[in-house]
């Protein structure tokens, strides 16, 4: 222990922490959060590609097999295999806060969140099969 | 199990030190020991000028939340065992200014509380002849884990978003308003909307979902936040779609 302490009554020097850039990295959950905020990225890429898509579509039947031509190079084939990955995990992770974000109730009740999640796959489940049998069946 | 164990302690005299310092004392490991007794142990035994705040060591008063080994954590509820073999570090609440070792300032948290109205707001009162405000069980259940909040202020010291934007309302004070704004007594869910649908309202929160977890009390203040931004946003599209007198 040192000398004598000094005193400063009624002065209180309050020692404040500043918030380091790289917050994000201190626990798992933090990462795991602005991971999911980053991976909107690729949601939003997915949504210029469906656009980009659409355009090709409307300018006629040539333009649209460049169109398809340019997504099998192994640029877009990787491109579009990282986008798939990151969308996923966007979407697992929404669908498993739903049920913070809305509570349902039915007779008094509130709907037990796992319900809630279940919900949400299965009319995931629903619409990609949808999808799938629209694409598909011809 | 060993017989003692390496308590890791924030240390801050502001007459002495201008940052913090950590200080390992070894104390005894009991079974029975809470992060709390072993803080009170080194107060009475080995080092008096240790300072934290503490008051019910039941879970109850709120006053002894710290960080232990990194999560905040209420002090009289965490088990040295769940820690062995150690060391256990603990330190003050994230984001708040340290006063002295563990003890933060609460001014900030006891203002926004303030600010948000967390309490029984009429437009008319009922003379006292008319009896009480009755309520329903159900009506009761909406709003019921949202009043178990202790004040212990884990929640913002888990949220990243308070750390950055200081003037974050913060979890509990929105989870407190949406308290009353959905008593069936409560007539002041349009005088708090402004405040928690301001700029430091419910639009900072980018759903971290981490007050939730370390809530004590399972008060669930991200789910707060989340189902009054549906009513937020449901109000800002009426208001630009209806006229005033429809809203």
């Amino acid at each position: 222990m040192s000398a004598e302490p000094h005193y400063t009554l009624y002065h209180p020097r309050w020692y404040r922490r500043r918030v380091s850039v790289w917050w994000w990295l201190q626990n798992r959950a933090y990462a795991g959060f602005v991971v999911r905020e980053l991976t909107s990225v690729f949601v939003a890429y997915f949504a210029v590609l469906y656009l980009w898509q659409l355009r090709a579509l409307a300018q006629g039947p040539e333009a649209y097999a460049q169109f398809l031509a340019r997504l099998r190079t192994p640029l877009f084939v990787a491109l579009d295999t990282v986008a798939f990955l990151f969308v996923l995990f966007h979407a697992i992770t929404w669908f498993n806060l739903a049920p913070k974000a809305m509570v349902l109730r039915l007779a008094g009740t509130r709907v037990p969140d796992r319900v809630v999640v279940g919900l949400n796959y299965a009319l995931w489940l629903a619409l990609s099969a949808a999808a799938a049998w629209v694409l598909l069946r011809g | 199990m060993p017989s003692t164990v390496a308590l890791t302690v924030t240390r801050y005299r502001p007459e002495r030190e201008s940052e913090p310092t950590f200080q390992t004392y070894e104390i005894p490991f009991r079974k029975d020991w809470v992060v709390l007794d072993a803080l009170n142990h080194v107060k009475d035994k080995l080092d008096g000028s240790l300072s934290f705040r503490w008051s019910c060591r039941m879970g109850v008063c709120g006053s002894c939340g710290m960080k232990v080994n990194g999560t905040p954590k209420l002090t009289c509820a965490t088990f040295l065992s769940d820690y062995m073999p150690g060391p256990v570090r603990v330190e003050p609440l994230d984001f708040f200014p340290v006063v002295r070792d563990l003890v933060v300032d609460l001014t900030d948290f006891l203002r926004k509380l303030k600010h948000v109205k967390p309490w029984m707001i009429r437009q008319e009162e009922q003379p006292p002849g008319g009896g009480e405000y009755l309520q329903t069980p159900a009506e009761l259940d909406t709003y019921k884990q949202l009043s178990m909040c202790i004040n212990c202020m884990l929640c913002y010291s888990a949220c990243p978003i308070y750390g950055l934007e200081p003037g974050f309302i913060g979890p509990a004070a929105i989870a407190l308003a949406q308290r009353y704004n959905l008593d069936s007594r409560d007539q002041g869910a349009a005088e708090r909307l402004d405040i928690l649908s301001g700029h430091d309202g419910i639009w900072q929160c980018t759903f971290v979902g981490e007050c939730t977890k370390v809530c004590p009390k399972h008060v669930d203040p991200a789910g707060a936040i989340q189902q009054y931004k549906l009513v937020g946003a449901t109000h800002w599209v009426k208001s630009l779609l209806l006229p005033r007198g429809a809203r």
